[in-house]
């Protein structure tokens, strides 16, 4: 057994995971809110990254320090796809807050395809390199460069996030009330919650990490077009049912657990099948846990 | 009133001017290190939004204004109509006129004259998308059984459809199987695929059946992929004989004809054999279990047995679909089956109507002939259909034409039972 | 009811020839171009189209192919499969006499079924699947470009006898294109060099967000190279993660790599790598002339498979001119064969089977941010 070779499997799956994490927050928050599966999340990512590029690109001419640079692409990159966020839940989602869920389904795969056509027409089909926002530096020798420096921060942005969230979630005064709100929508406005208000809190929060997610992949692999969304937004849905859609620290136990299983899969069995080895895995565990590794069972209202 | 509209709009003009900048104002070639900035884009959005903006609320109030219990009635018959309830209204007029035989004969019959005489009036062209869009609506009636009577969101049908065409192109490989042959197997493998993807998520509900659906389909496709001896991998098989009749040699135009006659028949007959299928017994348990899984239970529905017949029912039109799919374009690959196939089959039968038979079919024909025939604007397509998939949601979210709910009317003056 | 069926077709046949013949013989020669020109692969179709309405536009301005017009039916099919069967379907209802395309191997293949029995002529610039040819089943389909097999063969000469290498990675994208490269490469290096051993013959997914597992894989097998089946987008993520693990594995690759578009994605890191492509063909005035009216009219210079599309456009020219007209395929098929045309590529005529002949592969150095040819 070569132990070099399983950590850098274990690191690289890690790094995956992590990405698949801070888009899955995004999934499971406003699934657990609205029961909604949110398609679009993963154009919310490639916006955030195609914003950060764009910007970055227009003052990189200024001749502006790079950390600068980093520092308000990243900025802008955020709020605007918060900005996108919050608005595609006003135009396209509460319109059918009362609708059948099916239907809303079909507006977020619909706003999906428009999303990324909008990016395709305003900009370019073609794959663009991502400029080197993240800051080189090179870790210590004794992690036996297993882990590269762009990696490390990966890990580290998502960890601070995932416990941000959990804290503002347990601790804040609209943590509560999402918490509130996604228990019983009905008790919570009774109680005197303005219910679109958080509604519109979860899109623009979702939206950000997953901009984050964005912004720290497209530097991390160096390239960007408009369809990086898609299968990367599929990745995150289903590892956050995998850890039980609904449940915060279930999305990112899920996204490490499939980040992994495909990690592994391809450094042991065969690249080619690391997605069937995903989808394997997500029905074993689905099979004896069917609302995934964190969720609640479901209680069924009769 | 008025001008208040007007202002909210120019608001919201404002927000989108804001919002759109970056992406469509600056373009940056990050390779060459060129800065465009289309300033005109600007006014645009600008003017685009707030024309939008007007309609769209004028719109979405009426939506309010008339259909109060819409929003609570979900998916309950011409309640659902939201602002489309004028075109429920109208829909209900035609049933009702329709439900009349001196109406209903020459309707159908008219309809039996256009079906008949297509091939004949329109170019090969035409036909040949006809062809496709009819394969499209078998899908999405057989998808319909499972969505929306079974109730169970299933991401994962174009396997179905990836088997069929599979039997037939590897029959036809390794024996020479010709089609006439292929079609019933094709069925028959799909309908014992279908069950063996049920065995394993009977006790999954919504979306954790959705996700595992989706990957049952992905599987099936990376499977195909991958194992290049039996299926060809990438590169597909090709040199799929089409349909035959009797030996017969027919030139291109002679058997496209004769695969669009085919594909006719059997939409007929699956629509036929789906409509008795709702009002049967085991139909009507299934529509028990879509609605509540646990009521139905409690009035003696074998859950099991009913899910099982859902996806074998289900999934025995992507078969013979597979089968026609295979024998048209005479060449398969897997890249013809990803998600994206699933997901626009689920986007025919919800915008159609869930559950609605002739909603399948209208929603099918809509989403793959209007794209075919927006070819002129092949950039903007894309992006239109995503905003017509949004636009057609927010004001008509049961659908085209909505499910009817049968109901039972007591007539007093007569005491009868009147089916409507 | 067959009775009826008989006489409707008939009629519509008189119909057509009344028709034909009734426009006189002003009417001019159609030919189609079928590609994609949407979607993700436009940028491999679109050249094509530019080039045919250059060489239309040039032969039209000096009075056309025996005294008659050229007239372009352009049509997208998205490279996919399903969809070029109605491409075709529309080209063949428009009464084209030929098409240049399809671009992908697989919608190719899928649209020639409807040709075939059509008898309408196709020249693919870019369509590279052996069989298309080699199999004898399109009788009606050439191609301006050397098929995959003979790619594979001369990346694996070139990996064994002018690197030397003894051990190499193989690596696909598990598309039509891709796999079927890297297959002819892996099967030639084991047929003709038994000294270089493939150490791992993998897929990776497209559109995956990283690639570190299956570098890792590569570096734990020891290839001194890779060769890599696919196109540019996963072969700078590829390079760009191998670099910056600190591997300095070479890496041979296709003419889906070839392309200016990977040394601007992959920057610094593209240094160095190899990549086969049809030959370079910049000295050949034809080709600058070419390249030059694609910079006035479009103001850039022009894709990959430009100059394929435009030797194609010229030999179907060539050859109804020499055929006397537009009415029968089997004189224009038997001229593209004996006649030799001179384009862009040089002076070409086709073989038995549909392949270009004076049409080969060389392989290529990306050297200071350029591709350049490696004489060999």
């Amino acid at each position: 057994m070569n132990f070099e070779y399983f950590f850098r499997l274990f690191f690289s799956g890690l790094t995956r995971g992590s990405i698949y994490a801070l888009l899955a927050l995004g999934y499971t928050m406003v699934y657990g809110i609205i029961k909604l599966i949110n398609f679009a999340h993963g154009e919310i990512y490639m916006i955030g990254a195609f914003t950060a590029l764009i910007v970055a690109g227009a003052l990189s001419l200024t001749g502006m320090p790079a950390l600068a640079i980093l520092v308000l692409a990243s900025v802008v990159a955020l709020v605007y796809s918060s900005m996108y966020g919050y608005t595609v839940e006003k135009i396209a989602y509460k319109p059918l807050r009362q609708a059948p869920r099916l239907s809303a389904l079909i507006v977020a795969i619909g706003m999906s395809m428009f999303l990324q056509n909008y990016l395709l027409l305003a900009q370019t089909s073609n794959f663009l390199p991502f400029p080197d926002l993240l800051p080189e530096f090179s870790l210590p020798e004794s992690w036996g460069g297993m882990v590269n420096g762009p990696q490390f921060l990966i890990f580290v942005t998502t960890a601070i996030i995932m416990v941000a969230l959990t804290l503002l979630i347990k601790f804040t005064r609209m943590g509560k009330s999402m918490r509130a709100t996604s228990q019983d929508k009905v008790m919570a406005a009774l109680l005197g919650i303005n219910v679109n208000r958080i509604i519109s809190y979860t899109f623009i929060i979702g939206s950000f990490t997953a901009a984050l997610g964005g912004i720290l992949i497209s530097s991390y692999t160096g390239q960007i077009n408009y369809f990086i969304g898609f299968l990367a937004g599929i990745k995150a849905f289903v590892a956050a049912v995998l850890g039980g859609i609904g449940s915060i620290p279930g999305a990112v136990l899920g996204s490490i657990v499939l980040g992994m299983a495909e990690s592994f899969a391809a450094g042991y069995i065969s690249s080619v099948y690391e997605d069937v080895f995903a989808f394997v895995i997500l029905v074993l565990i689905l099979i004896f846990k069917p609302s995934g590794l964190l969720g609640k069972p479901e209680v069924q209202k009769v | 009133m008025k001008l208040e509209a007007v202002k909210r709009s120019a608001l919201l003009a404002m927000w989108f001017i804001l919002l759109t900048f970056p992406v469509m104002v600056v373009r940056v070639n990050t390779v060459t290190g060129v800065v465009q900035w289309r300033w005109s884009n600007l006014v645009l959005v600008g003017l685009g939004s707030f024309v939008i903006s007007l309609v769209w609320n004028w719109a979405l109030a009426r939506t309010a204004g008339r259909g109060g219990e819409a929003a609570e009635a979900g998916a309950t018959d011409e309640a659902t109509g939201g602002s489309g309830l004028r075109i429920g209204e109208r829909m209900s007029d035609l049933r009702t006129m329709l439900s009349e035989p001196r109406y209903r004969t020459p309707a159908y019959a008219l309809l039996a004259v256009v079906i008949v005489a297509f091939p004949f009036v329109m170019s090969l062209y035409q036909t040949n998308i006809m062809i496709s869009a009819l394969v499209y609506v078998m899908l999405a009636l057989g998808l319909n059984i499972v969505i929306g009577l079974g109730g169970m969101l299933h991401l994962g049908y174009i396997a179905f459809y990836l088997v069929g065409a599979y039997t037939y192109g590897i029959l036809n490989r390794f024996f020479g199987i010709g089609f006439w042959v292929a079609l019933p197997i094709g069925a028959a493998l799909s309908v014992v695929a279908g069950i063996l993807l049920a065995l394993p998520v009977l006790r999954l509900r919504g979306d954790y059946l959705a996700i595992v659906t989706l990957g049952f389909g992905e599987i099936a496709r990376i499977v195909m992929n991958n194992t290049t001896k039996f299926s060809g991998g990438p590169q597909g098989i090709g040199g799929i004989p089409r349909p035959t009749l009797f030996g017969l040699e027919m030139g291109l135009l002679g058997v496209t004809r004769y695969t669009y006659y085919i594909i006719v028949v059997v939409v007929i007959i699956t629509v036929f054999v789906v409509y008795r299928f709702e009002n049967s017994r085991i139909g009507r348990a299934l529509a028990a279990m879509g609605e509540d899984e646990i009521a139905a239970q409690a009035m003696g529905v074998d859950l099991t047995r009913m899910k099982l017949t859902a996806f074998a029912l289900g999934s025995v039109w992507a078969g013979i679909g597979g089968v026609i799919l295979a024998a048209r374009t005479t060449f398969i690959n897997p890249a013809s089956f990803t998600v994206w196939e699933s997901v626009i089959v689920l986007c025919c039968v919800v915008l159609g109507g869930m559950g609605s038979i002739p909603g399948a079919i209208v929603g099918a024909l809509a989403l793959i002939l209007v794209p075919e025939y927006l070819r002129a604007f092949s950039d903007y397509r894309m992006l239109m259909f995503g905003a017509v998939l949004v636009v057609m949601m927010v004001f008509r979210p049961g659908g085209l034409i909505p499910k009817r709910r049968r109901s039972y009317t007591v007539d007093v003056a007569h005491e009868e039972e009147v089916v409507s | 009811m067959r009775k009826a069926i008989v006489f409707v077709v008939a009629l519509s046949l008189v119909a057509s020839f009344a028709m034909a013949s009734g426009s006189g013989e002003e009417a001019p020669i159609k030919i189609g171009v079928g590609g994609a020109h949407s979607g993700d692969l436009a940028s491999y179709g679109l050249p094509t189209v530019n080039a045919a309405e250059l060489v239309v536009e040039m032969v039209n301005a000096e009075g056309g192919v025996l005294g008659r017009q050229i007239e372009l039916v352009v049509e997208d099919d998205q490279c996919k499969p399903e969809v070029a069967t109605n491409t075709a379907a529309k080209l063949v209802g428009e009464g084209v006499v030929a098409v240049i395309g399809h671009i992908c191997s697989g919608a190719t293949r899928a649209a020639l079924g409807i040709y075939t029995g059509e008898e309408v002529i196709v020249i693919s610039p870019s369509a590279t699947n052996p069989p298309l040819t080699q199999s004898g089943e399109f009788p009606t389909f050439f191609r301006t470009i050397a098929p995959d097999d003979a790619q594979g063969q001369l990346q694996a000469q070139f990996v064994a006898e002018e690197l030397g290498l003894t051990s190499v990675a193989v690596l696909h994208d598990g598309g039509d294109y891709g796999k079927g490269l890297a297959d002819f490469a892996q099967i030639a290096l084991e047929a003709n060099y038994p000294g270089v051993e493939v150490v791992l013959y993998e897929g990776v997914t497209v559109g995956a967000v990283d690639y570190s597992a299956i570098i890792n894989r590569v570096a734990e097998s020891g290839a001194e190279g890779v060769i890599w089946g696919g196109y540019h987008p996963e072969a700078s993520k590829l390079v760009g993660q191998m670099r910056s693990q600190g591997m300095d594995t070479l890496f041979v690759s296709g003419d889906g790599v070839k392309d200016q578009s990977f040394i601007d994605v992959a920057g610094a890191d593209s240094e160095g790598v190899y990549a086969t492509g049809p030959r370079d063909t910049s000295a050949n005035p034809m080709d600058k002339a070419a390249t030059e009216a694609h910079l006035a009219k479009y103001g850039e210079t022009p894709g990959p498979f430009f100059m394929n599309g435009y030797a194609g456009t010229l030999a179907i020219l060539n050859a109804i001119e020499a055929a006397g007209g537009d009415d029968d395929p089997a004189a224009i098929m038997a001229a593209l064969r004996s006649e030799n045309v001179d384009t862009p590529l040089g002076s070409i005529s086709f073989d038995e089977r549909g392949d270009a002949i004076g049409v080969g592969f060389a392989v290529f150095q990306v050297q200071n941010g350029q591709y350049v040819q490696l004489d060999n």
